[in-house]
């Protein structure tokens, strides 16, 4: 029995029935100027209502991913004359904001490095992006695979926009992160013989991707996270930064907390900061469903800019090409790249491929978007939208009987809640919003333009250009968590911090003033709003 | 389309809400704005467990809230949080394994094979079992068995021998895949490769090609075959 509705079930036919002769299909990849010319045409990065200029701080005059722009031409949600900065609730070397895998494995190296830490999170710890990735981390670990491919993959994935010694660091540190996860106990996959397993990622020449199962990053989370209970470090859950704190010099001293289930805010004195709060896609860029956590509303970026760091490459969103579709209740729910790196191909309505299915995600987004929009062989659900189908199936056929059940237990899993069976059939899919690519400029030592203050993950800039390869951020968040602790942990030997100050705020609400920018907002927001319009109403606020 | 409207019972209170939805997307719907009960809405984190039961039956029936739908007339609660114990340990000191879990979770012994974890669990694991082969010794199996624990606390809530499975679990597995399994030869060679530099050069000297010249080495890139 099928799992999809009668209306929908004809078009799978016709995919059963190409199956024989895709399978012995080359679809040539694109050369890098056939790539742009595509992106321009159909990435929503150029709808021209995609991006605004934002008229006020360090980016001003740049053009930013427009709900981010609105939301740093907010006021500060903080009321700086109403706060004491006197009572100070915690004194620490290092603030971590965040906790990901980057402000994790920040943590855990400042704390081995013999810094005071605190980390500071919004929901639980690892209630993030992080716990949510599928496939896997990216590593040049392979015989035949050596950093300079990976240079060159993760610089051409990023359009050549890529800050290049981040690059360089990234490539360098990547296996030597993968030895560290596996000493702390990540169950990687492995062949019999206890090497790793290694899958493609789209725009990666070699297999890189190093996985557990399908659900990477719920064990590196797990993990990470079981050390730093098992090393006593500090937490505090529930207690998102809202603002950052700077000294007299604009130094980096802390940051205000607020914990969101009591309203109570707390001062945190630290000689360091690392933000790692992730990412954007609770404000749904460009209106597109998304892949993120609850909690991805770029906290991190409103309150570093207002401090006075720039921003980098935040006018390009990434939108990975499979999103569910279908069944409703997954709609944008990510389905990972290495159903594709493992052999499944992207199906439009009359049975046929239409991209090679391992380029870029910006690539394989695009052309979806072009073969549903503009050459409309999208498949129609039943409720008005369209989709594309990736090919399932196709993974136990080109590999063994077991492979779907082995390597993809989650999506099995997922969608066998609603009686679809990805072994028998495809999944419908259509691009979502998955990750940032910019964010808070940072050099290879994960230095922000503001001193003492450190950017790690997804919540940075510049490593990824403007277009991440899948499998390079859990690679990211690693390489950066450690150096960002590593530099953190050196600035505070050195450095003195004077008396506490909230004047940026201030002086961030008279710049907004003097343009006259009053747009009613005010930021960070911390938690998307779902409710509906018809109860809103009636709550009168 | 006029939407169908069910009823729901969240924690006690009548509702209605259009069909279709998720328990998350429903309490979200009726004017619910989560802080807990809610992580990833995508079934990884486990911020999400809730026990629900339907009219004229005993059977109390577990969900995760993002990713489970509503089914007319069910009442449900969430259990975003249950209290627990974790042990604390050092990997890199453990010597023997089955002495140390009997130390830093001596009551997994009392383990009495009811069951009631199986039937807590929404993601199908059977607690019981990795639990057994934990206690028998048998890393891999236990490792194997319980992987897929997204640690929502929901079997603790059941156990009736006051255990919390997930913990052990996380441990058993941590100590399996760090001691048990080997490390692969190629990430020591690599590693060994990376910190004395071996790359750096041809790193450094691709860094500094103009963005014409990695273009065009771009698209040169011979690919491994799928
Ligand atoms: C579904 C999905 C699948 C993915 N799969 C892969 C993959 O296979 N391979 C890969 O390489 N990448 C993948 N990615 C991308 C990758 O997982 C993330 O980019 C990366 O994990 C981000 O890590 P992070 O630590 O920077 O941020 P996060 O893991 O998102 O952590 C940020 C933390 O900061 C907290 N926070 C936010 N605001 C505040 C605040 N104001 N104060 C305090 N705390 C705050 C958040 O609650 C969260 O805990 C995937 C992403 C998603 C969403
Ligand atoms: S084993 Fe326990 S903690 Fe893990 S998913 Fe199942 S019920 Fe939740
Ligand atoms: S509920 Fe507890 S006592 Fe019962 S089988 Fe499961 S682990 Fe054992
Ligand atoms: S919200 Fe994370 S599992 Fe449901």
């Amino acid at each position: 029995m099928s799992g999809y509705p009668i209306s929908i079930q004809e078009s799978i036919k016709k995919l059963e029935q190409t199956r024989s002769f895709r399978l012995t299909q080359e679809i040539p990849r694109l050369s890098f100027s056939e790539r742009e010319q595509l992106l321009k045409e159909c990435h929503p990065d150029y709808r021209p209502d995609s991006i605004k200029e934002v008229r006020v701080g360090p980016n001003k005059g740049e053009r930013l991913t427009n709900k981010l722009a609105d939301l740093l031409e907010a006021k500060s949600s903080l009321k700086p004359d109403k706060i004491d900065l006197q009572f100070i609730d915690h004194e620490v070397d290092i603030l971590v904001i965040g906790g990901g895998g980057a402000g994790v494995s920040a943590a855990l190296i400042a704390q081995e490095r013999g810094a005071s830490v605190l980390l500071a999170t919004k929901l639980r710890i690892g209630d993030s992006n992080t716990i949510m990735a599928e496939g896997g981390i990216a590593a040049a670990t392979q015989c035949n695979d050596t950093p300079e491919r990976h240079f060159l993959d993760t610089i051409g994935g990023g359009r050549f926009k890529n800050k290049k010694d981040l690059v360089s660091a990234l490539v360098h540190d990547a296996p030597l992160m993968v030895e560290w996860l596996k000493d702390l106990g990540c169950m990687f996959d492995t062949h019999d013989n206890g090497d790793f397993v290694v899958s493609f990622a789209g725009g990666q020449q070699r297999r890189r991707v190093h996985s557990c199962k399908d659900t990477s990053g719920l064990e590196f989370m797990r993990v990470i996270r079981d050390e730093l209970y098992n090393r006593k470090i500090p937490v505090l859950e529930y207690c998102p930064a809202i603002e950052l704190l700077l000294d007299e010099e604009g130094k980096s001293a802390g940051a205000i907390l607020k914990n969101i289930e009591t309203g109570e805010h707390l001062i945190v004195k630290a000689k360091a900061v690392i933000l790692a709060t992730g990412g954007i896609g609770r404000l749904h860029p460009c209106d597109f469903p998304t892949t993120n956590h609850y909690g991805a509303t770029a906290d991190g970026l409103v309150i570093a800019y207002r401090a006075g760091a720039n921003l980098l490459h935040m006018d390009h969103i990434q939108f990975h090409p499979t999103g569910a579709m279908w069944p409703e209740q997954m709609l944008g729910q990510l389905i990972t790249e290495a159903c594709r790196g493992n052999g499944s191909h992207l199906v439009n309505i009359n049975g046929d491929r239409f991209i090679n299915e391992l380029e870029t995600r910006d690539t394989v987004s695009s052309a979806i978007l072009r073969e549903v929009k503009d050459r409309g062989n999208g498949i129609p659900t039943p409720t008005g939208k369209e989709g594309i189908w990736l090919d399932t199936p196709l993974i136990n056929i080109r590999g063994d009987a077991g492979k779907l059940d082995r390597m993809f237990a989650g999506i099995v899993h997922r969608f066998n809640e609603y009686g679809i069976d990805v072994r028998k059939e495809p999944i419908m899919i259509f691009p979502t919003q998955h990750y940032q690519n910019g964010g808070v400029e940072i050099d290879s030592d994960a230095r922000t333009s503001v001193a003492g203050i450190y950017a790690a993950g997804e919540c940075s800039g510049g490593v990824q250009g403007i277009n991440r390869l899948g499998g390079n951020s859990l690679l990211d968040i690693f390489v950066f968590g450690h150096r960002s602790a590593n530099n953190a942990c050196e600035y505070v030997k050195k450095v003195k911090v004077g008396k506490l100050s909230l004047r940026h705020i201030t002086e961030y609400n008279r710049q907004l003033d003097e343009v006259g920018i009053n747009n009613g907002l005010t930021s960070p927001i911390l938690l998307p709003d779902y409710t509906r319009e018809a109860v809103k109403i009636k709550s009168y606020n | 389309m006029e939407e169908k409207l069910v009823d729901i019972n969240v924690m006690g209170k009548l509702y209605q809400v259009p069909e279709g939805l998720t328990i998350m997307t429903a309490m979200e719907w009726i004017g619910y704005k989560f802080t807990r009960g809610c992580g990833c809405r995508g079934g990884f984190c486990g911020a999400c467990g809730t026990f629900y039961r339907l009219p004229g039956n005993y059977k109390l029936q577990v969900g995760l809230a993002c990713s489970t739908k509503i089914i007319p007339s069910m009442y449900l609660t969430q259990i975003p949080y249950f209290p627990s114990q974790k042990a604390l340990y050092d990997l890199d000191e453990i010597e023997n394994p089955v002495k140390a879990l009997l130390e830093l979770y001596p009551e997994i012994k009392k383990c009495v094979g009811c069951g009631a974890c199986v039937k807590a669990c929404p993601q199908n694991l059977r607690p019981i079992d990795y639990i057994a082969a934990a206690l028998r010794g048998d890393w891999k199996e236990a490792a194997e068995l319980s992987f897929d624990c997204i640690m929502c606390g929901l079997c603790a809530s059941r156990c009736t021998g006051e255990l919390v499975p997930y913990n052990i679990a996380l441990f058993v597995r941590r100590y399996f895949s760090k001691s048990v399994r080997p490390k692969p030869k190629h990430i020591i060679d690599r590693n060994k490769e990376i910190r004395e530099g071996m790359f750096d050069e041809a790193v450094k000297a691709l860094a500094s090609l103009s963005e014409e010249e990695l273009k065009k080495k771009y698209d040169l890139r011979e690919f491994e075959k799928l």
